[in-house]
């Protein structure tokens, strides 16, 4: 037979030439009235291993929590230096892409149209992979490290105790608001943006235009050839389903907590175990609808609900608070951390080692652990765009948007303290932080109750994509795999948040699950090489 | 009495659909109209194709096949790629049926391996919710 010609998914695309056929390892059997089709072994060790550290940890909870919480701690204080710059090579990488030529390269082949519309696509984006901490976040944050860098610097037997970002700016109000907040976006803007896209357009692209399953283990073709089918393979998809489902429990199971302090706050709500365990099925609950119901009809369409409710609060909290110092606070903490990000990014000879080892490095390993998941279901929304717009839209402008929500949350929430003496909203915790800071504006009781169906909603649309995203790993990257397997994960998830709530140990297992940021840092810097050896080899 | 006959296909398990796919075919030259076989695939890598134009190009492959087993004077072939497969299938062929304008629909009460899902039976769900006429092969 003659060789077929090298048609490319649509139009000209450069295939990559496997004997692997996508399914080969996968076991179909039936159990009971379901069909099944996953992936033999990564299915099987996904779920023993998780299980496996359920158990460990419930059982050995005096031991578990403080070493895994060593072990996440001595991972990102001694290698601040390795997260830093892995993180500054994503954003250096992307802003490269960028403007390069190869910017031309269409994902999905060159005739490719784009699956989802710039709405659908944005609102996906953001409900996956940043909605929650936004919302946590958006005020406490900006008010850290305004606080911090108030108290500027002390100094005992010659290193830093405080927490203060870079130098501080002791005792200067307006010096310490665009430090705090030129901090806050580091953290959220450019380099979480940055880690997700790398991993993203990796997928996309041996996915969509070389033709490989759609899984993490793929990225790594272009390094070690037909041995990713294999163990080596295995190890790093389940990898990857370990991290996503341990940052998706573990934060789902902190997230009932704080849920359950908001509405206790609000509406009087007892706190309670059954509180929080109502609250993690009532979540469960709604992502399994939306993940039956697919992603068209369910993920995306609740991911555009959150979009719509998220895009009115912030409008409301500029409307109704001080509107022109939050439009003025969004330029000027723009060009702080303009001003700030080279000294922030710096990766070595830090003073301020509390803040860029506590902070920055916790944040990078975090956004690491949560990119494989985040990283895999922005790469299966987004075919048919070309990488430059893929760029743009994935890390410029959800880092602008990021730039206006720290803005407005913070920036309101800093002016409560600074012009009218409101310390309520710097003393109380982590999850009240925002309701605190809307109760000084009118109308609080609508706007908080928009507040936390919107705390509630990205909860579940972080746990549909997630389930989503296990599902395709352990069906060895086959997208119609039967439902009842991703019904499985989304439950098994819930039941893992409930088990950690009630036993203890979603600390640990968080510290565990951040700490895989640490391997995945490594698998993010080979990616960067595949993706630009896999790029150069595209009809541009 | 029929202009067209839609005939969904699962090409990962043809060696099941051979009745409906002969019923088809009968049927067709009986009344002497095009026959159209309909996949659904996703854009993603799968274990039929690695892209939708390989899918495609599979897909018009299996049509002539048809064409010359029976002898069909006119069989072609659709492609229909879609987001979420495990959940869209129903709601893809029927908008298939549609988009084709056939009026007679033939095809397996359980296409395996697509319809072994939770609310099981696309077969059902056509036969139940299209405006053709629909031929369930038992």
């Amino acid at each position: 037979m003659a060789p077929q010609p090298k048609l490319g998914p649509t139009g000209d695309a450069d295939i990559i030439e496997t004997d692997y056929e996508i399914g080969q390892d996968n076991i179909q059997a039936k159990l009971g009235p379901f069909g099944l089709d996953i992936h033999n072994p990564v299915f099987m060790i996904s779920g023993l291993v998780i299980v496996a550290f359920v158990f460990l940890t419930l059982a050995f909870q005096d031991s578990a929590g403080p070493m895994f919480n060593a072990m996440r701690a001595w991972l990102t204080s001694n290698f601040d230096w390795f997260f830093l710059s892995a993180g500054n090579v994503f954003v250096i990488l992307c802003l490269v892409l960028l403007v390069s030529p190869l910017g031309k390269v269409r994902l999905g082949g060159k005739d490719a149209k784009p699956d989802y519309t710039y709405t659908g696509w944005f609102a996906m984006l953001f409900a996956a992979g940043m909605g929650i901490g936004l919302m946590f976040y958006g005020v406490s944050e900006p008010i850290s490290h305004f606080s911090t860098s108030m108290g500027g610097t002390s100094v005992e037997n010659g290193v830093r105790t405080d927490w203060a970002p870079l130098g501080a700016a002791a005792g200067d109000a307006e010096a310490a608001r665009a430090l705090g907040m030129a901090a806050t976006i580091f953290h959220w803007a450019l380099h979480p943006w940055a880690i997700y896209a790398i991993v993203a357009l990796a997928l996309a692209l041996f996915s969509f235009n070389k033709g490989l399953p759609l899984t993490i283990r793929s990225i790594f073709y272009p390094i070690f050839g037909e041995r990713v089918w294999g163990w080596t393979g295995h190890v790093i998809d389940t990898l990857a389903v370990f991290a996503t489902l341990f940052g998706l429990a573990t934060s789902l199971g902190f997230g009932a907590e704080q849920a359950n302090a908001g509405l206790e706050f609000l509406f009087g709500w007892s706190v309670s175990d059954g509180s929080k365990v109502f609250l993690i099925l009532a979540i469960t609950a709604v992502a399994l609808i939306s993940v039956v119901a697919g992603l068209d009809a369910g993920v995306k369409r609740l991911s555009e609900i959150n979009m719509v409710l998220a895009a009115l609060l912030l409008l409301f909290v500029i409307l109704v608070g001080p509107t022109t110092e939050v439009i003025a606070g969004f330029f000027a903490s723009l060009g702080a951390y303009v001003q700030n990000l080279l000294p922030l990014s710096n990766p070595v000879g830090r003073e301020d080692a509390n803040f860029s080892q506590g902070w920055t490095s916790f944040y990078w390993a975090w956004w690491i652990s949560w990119s494989p998941f985040v990283g895999m279901f922005i790469a299966r929304v987004s075919r048919g765009r070309t990488v430059r717009e893929f760029i743009f839209c994935v890390l410029l402008i959800p880092s602008l948007v990021c730039v206006m929500w720290m803005s407005a949350f913070g920036g309101v929430a800093i002016s409560q303290i600074v012009n009218d003496g409101y310390q309520a909203v710097a003393d109380a915790s982590l999850e009240l932080k925002l309701f605190v800071m809307l109760e000084q504006l009118p109308l609080h009781t609508i706007t908080s109750f928009i507040g936390i169906v919107l705390v509630i909603v990205f909860f579940v649309t972080s746990s549909d994509s997630g389930s989503l995203v296990i599902d395709t790993i352990t069906a060895g990257g086959k997208v119609d795999a039967p439902l009842p397997q991703r019904v499985f994960w989304c439950v098994f998830e819930g039941l893992v948040a409930i088990a950690l709530l009630l036993g203890g140990g979603l600390g640990a297992l968080q510290a565990m699950s951040v700490s895989t940021g640490f391997p995945f840092a490594i698998v993010l810097l080979l990616a960067c090489v595949s993706i630009v050896k896999g790029l150069l080899n595209e009809p541009r | 009495m029929y202009r067209k006959i839609m005939v969904p296909v699962d090409l990962g398990h043809v060696e099941r659909l051979g009745k409906a796919l002969k019923t088809a075919a009968d049927l067709a030259r009986h009344y002497d109209v095009p026959l159209i076989y309909v996949g659904v695939g996703a854009a993603t890598p799968g274990s039929l194709a690695h892209n939708p134009q390989e899918f495609e190009r599979k897909m018009n492959a299996f049509a002539d096949e048809q064409s010359k087993t029976y002898d069909i004077a006119q069989a072609t072939s659709i492609a229909c790629i879609s987001h979420d497969p495990s959940v869209d299938l129903d709601a893809t062929l029927l908008k298939a049926v549609e988009d084709t304008g056939a009026d007679l629909v033939v095809m397996a009460s359980h296409v395996p391996g697509l319809a072994e899902h939770l609310f099981a039976s696309n077969a059902g769900y056509v036969a139940m919710h299209a405006k053709a006429s629909v031929f369930v092969v038992r």
